[in-house]
């Protein structure tokens, strides 16, 4: 993108943020009162919602029960008005049910499924504005819903979305970052042990620069975990005050 | 169809001969299966063979209009067929959760990392531009369809030719074959992608697996790059958790595979160019071996035998000693053979009255015994009868009086059945 300059000289960004900080988080957990858990989550422009049912009998076909864990079924997609373009298919295109399949990933790692045979847990994440980093957003919406849930995990499950430019790892990218053609990483993490659950990168970037970006991207998420766990405990002084 | 599941033995099997760093093939820990590479005879037909899975490619390209955000770029576009002639695990029409993975994969592999020169295939800006399109069918599957078909797909993009375009003014006019050579894509460098398997939560790696292999793994890992030691896209799959370590450690592997297996595709392409300058015969049918048996051969296996003497002789003497063969049949009666002892009965019997075995061999042997000769053995005193059936009355029969016909069902019907059932007359 001729003209548009990633990173000054003076080392702000598009938007004024320095190379390592992240965009402002703001969250709300417990906003739908039918589900057993759901959050809403906005990472700067990007806005995610998320919702989960379970543990709950497996629906549809027997066959898809395992015998010592739970199932974990995710669903994502996005709203027709979340982006630019007007979206013409939400949902069942490619892109969707590799996130999909991406998100069910990341959380079968991290929630304790064998506390739940023979069960399902259901996953529902839609973007309502995107503004780059949307894999990100949606796990870290999703952790919170699974936490409102009840359900337990290993640990927080955070993500984040680096980019390289000029020799610098961005962290947290907007959209007009990660079309401008910059090689974009999107690691999920669970923070406490430093296990990678699921890394994702396109576009090209040298092996020698990969050390680097992994760190970047780990210290974001770590960052991003901070946040997730205020969120939680503020919470949870909320609810227990209330109940009083 | 639903592929047979894997035995917990064979899992178990190939796990552990994974934590002794053994692979079912004989290879090692980072050694690929041999990789074949053969083209047909049009211009952007590949074929791949990674061991016995096999893949092929091919491209083919049309004009049509360009997309309007993207007015002056040609149009790539990628599909993989998982058809039921690969595996009968795959399904026909039904875009499987494997699919969408391939086919993600293999976008983001070679779309992504822009290693076609996009702007080269427009022909007049916003109104019609070169759309390739690849296909990728799987035609065996043996483990490691990814890798496969990233190779096979690249391989047939560097092989095709596009038929070569005049524009003059607003007539544009395109060229056939024979009135002009058709022009290869412009490729800036060679995506190639290389799968690692992790075992036992990530403490065993494994490069290139195959398909038994894959269905024990926890995970996979993807790294794509080119011989310039960029990485193109990097993808974990499969719920396992790895550390950055680990992903730094593929890398380097993926680098030293990548080296070697471009070099093998620039060696296929040329050997191909210089078979068709000589006017040589290629294509599928040249490429497939002709199987023929003259003599028996087959390839040697590479299995490690340093101790295996040792360890046959260690076993044999651990071994108990065999059982003690039995004796020649006996023939209790005319007309009846005895082999063996038998068994105990495991038919779960509820009878509390003494039991004792009745073996007697016309369970086995299918002749037609002569039924009035039936007599009981001496060596049993009291009658078993394992009947299945409660309904069917008990009658004992004395050794001394010879049965009669009546009494036999034909027990040489059950075949199967442990002991013979066997009427027996009570005694007035």
């Amino acid at each position: 993108m001729a003209g548009l300059e990633l990173l000054s000289d003076q080392g702000y960004r598009l938007d004024g943020r320095k190379a390592t900080e992240l965009r402002k988080v703001q969250a709300r957990m417990g906003v739908f009162a039918q589900a057993d858990g759901s959050a809403y989550l906005e990472q700067g422009n990007t806005k995610a919602l998320a919702v989960v049912y379970g543990p709950h009998e497996i629906r549809g076909s027997r066959s898809r029960a395992l015998h010592d864990r739970a199932v974990i079924n995710c669903q994502y997609s996005m709203a027709t008005f979340s982006t630019a373009e007007r979206k013409r298919r939400p949902h069942g295109d490619r892109k969707s049910t590799e996130m999909s399949l991406h998100l069910k990933q990341t959380f079968e790692a991290a929630v304790l499924t064998e506390l739940y045979p023979r069960s399902q847990i259901d996953i529902y994440v839609k973007i309502l504005q995107s503004d780059g980093g949307n894999y990100s957003v949606c796990v870290n919406a999703a952790t919170l819903a699974v936490i409102d849930a009840g359900i337990p995990m290993r640990d927080y499950v955070c993500a984040c979305t680096v980019g390289f430019v000029d020799e610098t790892s961005l962290a947290d990218l907007c959209y007009a970052e990660e079309s401008g053609g910059v090689s974009s990483l999107a690691l999920a993490l669970l923070p406490r042990g430093g296990q990678i659950a699921l890394v994702q990168m396109d576009a090209r970037l040298h092996q020698d620069h990969l050390d680097t970006l992994i760190e970047a991207a780990m210290t974001a998420c770590k960052g991003v975990s901070k946040v997730l766990d205020q969120v939680v405990r503020q919470h949870l002084q909320e609810a227990s005050t209330l109940q009083e | 169809m639903k592929d047979t599941p894997l035995s917990t033995c064979e899992r178990d099997f190939i796990l552990k001969a994974i934590e002794e760093k053994k692979r079912l093939d004989g290879r090692q820990t980072y050694d690929y299966r041999k990789i074949k590479i053969s083209f047909g005879t049009d211009y952007g037909c590949c074929f791949v063979d990674l061991g016995h899975t096999r893949v092929m490619a091919q491209v083919s390209c049309e004009l049509v209009a360009p997309k309007e955000s993207r007015p002056n770029e040609g149009i790539m576009f990628f599909n993989i067929e998982l058809s039921p002639l690969a595996s009968p695990a795959f399904e026909q029409g039904r875009q499987s959760e494997l699919s969408v993975k391939l086919n993600r994969q293999l976008e983001r592999c070679l779309r992504n990392s822009k290693c076609i020169d996009i702007e080269s295939l427009c022909v007049v800006s916003g109104e019609k531009v070169w759309q390739i399109r690849v296909d990728v069918h799987m035609l065996n599957n043996d483990g490691n369809l990814m890798d496969a078909s990233s190779i096979a797909a690249i391989a047939a993009l560097c092989h095709f030719r596009r038929p070569d375009v005049a524009v003059q003014g607003e007539e544009v006019t395109v060229y056939s074959p024979e009135e002009r050579d058709p022009i290869p894509l412009s490729i800036y460098h060679m995506p190639i992608s290389v799968s690692f398997s992790f075992f036992q939560q990530g403490t065993y790696l494994l490069v290139d697996p195959c398909e038994r292999e894959e269905r024990v793994m926890d995970g996979l890992l993807m790294i794509a790059m080119n011989k310039h030691r960029e990485i193109c896209s990097i993808q974990s799959s499969g719920g396992i958790m790895l550390l950055k370590e680990q992903v730094m450690r593929c890398s380097k592997i993926a680098s030293v595979k990548v080296s070697e297996i471009t070099e093998l595709i620039t060696k296929a392409l040329t050997n191909d160019k210089t078979a068709r300058k000589a006017g040589g015969r290629c294509g599928f049918a040249e490429s497939m071996p002709q199987e023929r048996i003259t003599a028996l051969k087959v390839d040697e296996t590479p299995v490690e035998t340093d101790d295996v003497a040792e360890k046959a002789i260690g076993i044999i003497e651990d071994a108990e000693a065999p059982p003690p063969t039995a004796s020649s049949p006996v023939v209790p009666v005319p007309g009846v053979g005895q082999v063996g002892m038998g068994l105990q009965n495991t038919w779960g019997v509820e009878e509390e009255e003494e039991m004792e075995e009745f073996s007697s061999g016309d369970d086995d042997v299918e002749e037609v015994t002569k039924m009035e000769e039936q007599k009981k053995k001496d060596n049993k005193d009291d009658v078993v009868e394992i009947s299945d059936s409660e309904e069917e009355e008990v009658v004992i029969l004395h050794p001394e009086k010879p049965p009669k016909e009546k009494n036999v069902k034909s027990s040489f019907h059950q075949k199967g059945a442990p002991s013979s059932k066997k009427k027996t007359k009570q005694k007035n």
